[in-house]
């Protein structure tokens, strides 16, 4: 447990960044003989004891199919599993429980907006859905879905030499004949913080409903979806804290009662009759099947750790290690970092490349020192385009990363640079 | 250089810095090109087949990481000279034989990329040869 409880109040204390580590039994482990540094939390985020722990319980203890059963045990599970809801609902600003759906993952909900919301929904031929060029594939492929079904025309918003989205393009772009704008919160590659609040008012302004992918946004600072004032925001536990296949779309109530459920089956349904069915309410009829029940509780309780150290607190930090990582990477013969220069305007992540070397032998030389960095397109093949490069390293950052960690990343890119120079 | 390092040992560094064979070929009577979506390497290769059936001339062109940019140079050296039959032939195995390095699985896949352009190159009906 996080022992300093003033941390949880204060805004401005810095995260006790040792006494986190001590939650995450994963940075115990030794690679090679040398202790980890997991520098891949824009990937997937590492578990505290805590969450592991909440999950295990369930199966040990109170392991029951959610929602009908009438004995104690069911009871317990749905009272935990709707509880994990109201915990995110909070989280997230939401006005009611009832705007939160669970998914398998971001990808899931987007694919549930494209599918219930844009091939099911009104969308005519000659509307328009207004992307960005640095979306992840998955707010990219959905809506080539919604394109070949619909015959909608699909265009994007392009990108600054910074990484910062052209708004002057989006107003070009943005008109009476768009109907649903989708953009990533951060980028998972640059990092580039988009103004969301800006762009789903002007959204509204044409008419549009605004789609926000938030994967990388809600592990890493505080949000409010009513701030926002977006009508979709989807994101996944895994990158949180939480376990992995869990997710969440975020809906407003009243775009999520134009939405069709993209599962048909058990636990959506109000009455089934042969050859005909009924769905029940807003946000069951989007749960078809057993849901993933433990990763849901695991989930609420990565939201309570994160609450209990302050989105603002998290935010700080990585701001502070990004700043002193982009300083440091900046510093190296031959390094070129991709993104926003400011680390305010950026998430913790930091995408770049070497003139040496490629990001895949990056990636296997600093395997051998123990450092877990990604290399590759990052499922983001048209901003890969968009920056002329065939790929990039990318280190990011989370709680229980440190500044020593980003020292032995350095290190390590000098001994890259020794090997290929 | 450290044990560690056994990836990046001097033959593949040598092949990814002095890369062999390395160009088009004008005249080429075989040709592919490939690429590994997950990592952006990409490989072409162009052969120049004789009447007897032999790859008398062999080039590549490509761009990606050291590993699949040395393996296409090593794999030049060895299918000079032989018969499509022969080439069509090569297996995984002699690829990461003449590597003479360990890999990992996602690695492995850099290192084989060649491979795949060459029995691409040269075509269908490889299978009956290599029975």
């Amino acid at each position: 447990m996080v022992r300093n409880e003033r941390m949880a109040r204060a805004e401005h204390v810095p995260l006790n960044v040792p006494e986190i580590r001590k939650d995450f039994p994963i940075l115990r482990r030794k690679v090679r003989d040398k202790p980890i540094v997991y520098l891949d939390s824009a990937a997937t985020s590492q578990k505290p004891t805590q969450v592991i722990a909440a999950m295990d319980d369930f199966y040990s203890r109170y392991n029951a199919n959610v929602h009908r059963a009438i004995y104690e045990l069911g009871e317990e599970s749905t009272r935990e599993y709707e509880g994990a809801r109201e915990k995110v609902a909070a989280f997230l600003g939401a006005r009611s429980s009832s705007e939160v759906v669970f998914t398998k993952s971001t990808t899931e909900a987007l694919n549930l907006v494209a599918y219930g919301y844009g091939i099911k929904g009104k969308l005519q031929e000659g509307d328009e859905i207004l992307g960005t060029v640095l979306e992840h594939h998955s707010n990219h492929v959905p809506w080539h879905f919604v394109r070949d079904q619909k015959g909608v025309a699909l265009k994007y918003v392009g990108i600054d030499d910074n990484g910062r989205l052209n708004m002057d393009d989006y107003d070009e772009l943005l008109t009476k004949r768009t109907k649903i704008v989708t953009v990533a919160h951060v980028s998972n590659v640059l990092g580039t913080i988009n103004p969301v609040k800006e762009i789903a008012k002007r959204a509204h302004e044409v008419g549009a409903v605004c789609v926000v992918d938030a994967a990388q946004s809600v592990p890493h600072m505080p949000v409010d979806v009513q701030d926002i004032g977006c009508d979709f925001y989807a994101f996944s536990g895994h990158k949180m804290l939480g376990p992995t296949g869990i997710g969440i779309l975020y809906g407003r109530a009243e775009v999520l009662a134009e939405t069709e459920p993209l599962l048909g089956g058990g636990e959506m349904i109000r009455e089934v009759h042969l050859g005909s069915s009924s769905w029940t309410d807003v946000p069951f009829r989007f749960e078809g099947g057993t849901p993933n029940i433990a990763g849901a509780i695991g989930l609420g309780v990565a939201v309570d750790y994160l609450t209990k150290l302050g989105m603002d607190a998290v935010r700080g930090h990585e701001i502070e290690i990004t700043r002193y990582a982009l300083e440091a990477l900046g510093g190296l013969k031959g390094v070129h970092v991709h993104g926003p220069e400011d680390a305010r305007e950026r998430g913790g992540v930091a995408s770049f490349t070497m003139d040496a070397a490629h990001p895949h032998d990056i990636a296997s030389i600093l395997d051998v020192e123990g450092i877990c960095i990604r290399s590759g397109h990052h499922c983001a093949q048209p901003l890969m385009e968009r920056l002329r490069v065939p790929a990039t390293a990318r280190a990011s950052f989370y709680v229980y990363n440190d500044s020593e960690e980003v020292d032995r990343l350095v290190a390590a890119l000098r001994k890259v640079h020794e090997v290929f120079a | 250089m450290s044990t560690a390092y056994a990836m990046y040992q001097d033959v593949i560094l040598d092949h990814y810095k002095h890369p062999r064979n390395k160009g088009a070929l004008d005249n080429a009577t075989h040709r592919a090109r490939e690429s590994n979506p997950l990592c952006g390497d990409e490989i072409a290769i162009h052969l120049l087949v004789d009447g007897s059936d032999r790859i008398v001339e062999v080039r590549f062109e490509g761009q990606g990481c050291a590993i699949s940019q040395a393996s296409a140079s090593l794999l030049t050296l060895s299918v000079k000279g032989k018969t499509r039959g022969e080439a069509s032939a090569m297996d995984r195995d002699d690829v990461l034989r003449s590597l003479g390095i360990p890999l990992s699985a996602v690695r492995e896949a850099c290192a084989l990329l060649a491979l795949q352009v060459l029995h691409r190159a040269l075509g269908p009906g490889r299978e009956e040869r290599t029975s």
